[in-house]
């Protein structure tokens, strides 16, 4: 009964977004504030039914309710609690419900804070979020619906892919897909402008908020996506430039991108029509991701099970949505002329390198991926697009990103003097010539490339607090510094956090990826290895057995001058519903980096193959990812910022100009 | 923004969206044609051992009466990583042998791969430029090919083996061969 119910609540949302995406327009056309005004409502609705069938199914789950196909296929009663939750979305049919969800959770967060918003754009706005909805919803009740019953009933499901079994795992994808979906509001903003035929300044405030908030999860979304390929694939990697990776990473640098863009528009009225084509392609590439993970043009350790019917639909849909808003873009880009013109040197020039080279990044990253693919399309010979190719644009095109992140906020709007902010800049240039020099000269010039990492992050991290201390004017009225820190605007502090965030991200990779230490061992209880200076000590393997699998789990004790000061427990496992192996490494962060082991293996003659790391800095790629998003926290409770805040004078003159 | 530029982005889709759907639609999708190698005697060829003591790798190796397992790897492909313990488990499982061939990946580099996740090949043959895997009809790595005892492929399986793929799919294959 209970999922009847849910498949019920899909057909009545679907019903419901048909009207939101449809008579909203018909309102506008004919003037009539009642007809507009039925697009909040009408939004409520779809994401009232969307909860009721993302519960329903949740609820299926829960209960291990096998008569359900897709729950018989992805979950397993032998599971624990938190997995048959997360299998909700582990699975096709369920992570579509999930984006289905967060669509209309998104929508109606714009309907109810969107207050301050003319009803006329906003039931625009709600109409084309509708119509996406639509979309995802025939998609899912025709093709992949999740309600399906199974007959017979089998007693036992086929379990989760034990790789997604996985803490990470279970909330990285969920994380992922705010992020996703939070970037169609963007996008949902630019189609009502060009609709409209107007980008005003204040067009860029209300998308700002919005592209932040999917900013910030879709970062969050990327880095545990990174720390559990860290942990549990085993090897001490942690990104690959896997096909699925790389769709995540593409609306991310694009909406990096539209973040900064937007700025310029907002506080200077220009790269108008630049900001809607970057609003458009974000949220185009959330949907090539999910393109890409169910069409199987491209393969991937991640892409789920696919079908082509499901990966025709979604290039049908595809197709639509970014040709259609593509089109819409060609016929009324014409109207969106600046008014607000700069000069080469300036924070909006800079602002335009930053996107340039954000965006030639994406794009890379984007032929790099389908390169293969397309080569194959057209008969050519057969390829593989590997790391070092990627690895190679991205220093190519990154570096001079981090050089100018160093001069750009210092820069002054409009016209600014590049001399006098590289006199500022002189503490943080030395600072990185002398990295630089220490490493070429203590490696006798072997790390050149860890020596020129090394030089930009820290350059990036002392311009961070040069550009701060300039703020608050901490060498020239020291005695105002603390009421100079409260009066700082929190988008200022948002971006310092955000900045810092990049050079630490930037040191731990240098500092990782020279200098960690890695060793492949036999060994038998009892032995010790050392790792950089630490020694290994192997007590014992023992077998245990967990909820649904049964495992091998090393005993390590780590100590350092013969001080035992850590103990590390890493497991073999095997799942018993689908045979299959997964690894547990254990992993101690101390202060200097992360002492990390794994099991394998049994060598015989009681001895096991183990294989052990230290891993200097690794954490500071999660601790600058975490200060990017706080660095957005901030930012997103600027007063200034907030959408409902400009009052008064300001929304008078906004009033008009929308 | 004005002029023709506007347009190139709208261009680009429609001919991304073209290049998909000719992928989607053609029989090239990879995971559903059988290989044309099928049925076909292996090629005749000559490559380096990837372990430079031990002799050169020839199609002789897989004509020697006894049904062997070729599989196309590289150190720097991670579904190849995905499956390594598949073939470990294969080759010390089943008794059969199975031949690695290190696509386009420097040797050092394959050699330490090996090291590291164990090496289940009874003999590795190095692949440097890609034109042994075109021979092969090779669409991408890992890619892994039965052979009969005569040197005739008999199945092709393309991607990783994982999850159900060596139970359900290799196994029966194998058995059959032997």
């Amino acid at each position: 009964m209970i999922p009847e119910i849910g498949h019920f609540a899909l057909a009545v949302a679907l019903m419901l977004a048909l009207v939101g995406a449809i008579v909203p327009h018909v309102g506008i056309a004919r003037g009539d504030a009642r007809l507009m005004g039925l697009a909040d409502r009408v939004i409520y609705g779809q994401f009232l039914m969307a909860l009721i069938a993302f519960g329903a199914l949740t609820y299926a789950y829960v209960i291990s309710d096998f008569s359900v196909l897709n729950v018989a296929a992805n979950s397993h009663t032998a599971k624990p609690m938190l997995y048959k939750i997360s299998g909700v979305w582990g699975n096709h049919e369920g992570s579509l419900m999930l984006w289905v969800l967060t669509l209309t959770l998104f929508a109606s967060a714009v309907a109810w804070r969107g207050k301050e918003l003319p009803l006329r754009f906003r039931s625009r706005v709600l109409a084309v979020q509708s119509a996406l909805i639509v979309g995802f919803l025939i998609f899912i009740l025709f093709t992949s619906n999740p309600f399906l019953r199974l007959d017979p009933v089998p007693v036992e499901g086929n379990g989760l892919n034990p790789l997604l079994q996985d803490p990470g795992l279970a909330f990285h994808p969920p994380m992922l897909y705010l992020g996703y979906v939070g970037l169609s509001i963007a996008f949902s903003f630019a189609v009502a402008a060009l609709i409209e035929g107007e980008v005003t300044p204040l067009w860029a405030r209300w998308v700002r908020p919005w592209t932040l908030s999917a900013w910030m999860l879709l970062t969050g979304g990327l880095v545990l996506g990174s720390w559990w390929a860290y942990y549990e694939l085993g090897w001490g990697g942690w990104w690959f430039w896997d096909p699925v990776e790389n769709a995540a990473f593409m609306p991310w640098l694009i909406a990096s991108a539209l973040l900064h863009s937007s700025i310029v528009v907002e506080k200077r009225d220009a790269l108008k029509s630049w900001t809607i084509l970057l609003a458009i392609i974000a949220f185009s590439f959330s949907l090539f991701g999910t393109f890409m993970v169910r069409s199987g043009v491209i393969t991937s350790v991640h892409s789920f099970a696919n079908d082509p019917e499901r990966g025709l639909y979604i290039l049908g849909f595809l197709a639509v949505v970014v040709g259609g808003s593509l089109s819409l873009y060609a016929w009324r880009a014409p109207k969106l002329s600046p008014s607000g013109l700069f000069g080469m040197v300036s924070r909006e020039s800079a602002l335009v390198l930053n996107n340039i080279l954000l965006s030639t990044f994406a794009a890379v990253v984007l032929v790099g991926t389908l390169y293969p693919m397309m080569l194959e399309a057209t008969g050519g010979a057969q390829i593989t697009v590997g790391p070092p190719f990627f690895e190679f644009a991205a220093i190519v095109l990154m570096s001079p990103l981090i050089v100018a992140l160093g001069f750009g906020p210092l820069l002054a709007w409009k016209r600014g003097r590049i001399g006098r902010a590289g006199q500022m800049l002189i503490p943080a240039l030395i600072v990185a010539l002398v990295a630089f020099l220490a490493v070429a000269w203590d490696s006798a010039g072997g790390l050149l490339m860890t020596g020129f990492g090394l030089g930009l992050a820290l350059w990036l991290i002392v311009s961070v607090f040069l550009e701060l201390f300039e703020r608050l004017q901490l060498f020239k009225k020291p005695e105002k510094v603390l009421s100079r820190m409260k009066a700082l605007p929190r988008a200022t502090w948002g971006m310092s956090f955000a900045h810092l965030g990049i050079g630490v991200i930037l040191l731990g990779i240098t500092v990782s990826e020279a200098w960690t230490t890695e060793k492949l061992l036999i060994m038998a209880p009892g032995e010790q290895a050392e790792v950089a200076g630490f020694s290994f000590r192997l007590h014992g393997v023992e077998p245990v057995a967990g909820p649904n699998y049964t495992a091998i789990r090393g005993h390590f004790t780590v100590a350092e001058d013969g001080q035992v000061f850590n103990q590390l427990f890493p497991e073999d496992r095997v799942y018993t519903d689908q045979v299959m192996n997964t690894t547990e490494a254990a992993i101690a962060p101390i202060w200097t980096g992360d002492l990390y082991a794994v099991i394998g293996e049994s060598a015989g003659e009681g001895k096991w193959s183990v294989r052990l790391y230290f891993k200097p800095f690794i954490s500071f790629l999660w601790l600058g990812a975490t200060f990017m998003i706080v660095g957005g926290v901030f930012s997103l409770t600027d007063r200034r910022k907030r959408i409902g805040a400009p009052k008064g004078k300001r929304s008078k003159s906004a009033a008009g100009a929308a | 923004m004005n002029g023709f530029g506007r347009f190139i982005p709208l261009l680009i889709v429609v001919v991304l969206v073209g290049v998909f759907l000719s992928a989607m639609m053609s029989d090239r999708n990879p995971k559903e044609i059988k290989s044309v190698m099928i049925g076909k005697p292996v090629p005749t060829f000559e490559i380096p051992n990837l372990f430079d003591d031990q002799p050169a790798l020839t199609d002789a190796r897989l004509r020697s009466g006894k049904p062997v397992i070729v599989n196309f790897f590289a150190s720097w492909c991670l579904p190849c990583r995905a499956e390594h313990e598949n073939l470990v488990t294969l080759a010390s499982g089943y008794t059969v042998d199975v031949i690695g061939i290190a696509y386009k990946d420097d040797p050092e580099a394959s050699r330490d791969f090996l090291d590291e996740l164990g090496n289940p090949y009874a003999a590795a043959g190095v692949d440097r430029d890609g034109r042994l895997a075109i021979d092969w009809g090779v669409s991408g790595v890992p890619e892994t090919f039965f052979i009969d005892g005569e040197g005739v492929i008999r199945y092709r399986h393309w991607g990783p083996i994982v999850g159900d793929s060596l139970r359900v799919q290799l196994l029966p294959q194998l058995e059959e061969l032997q």
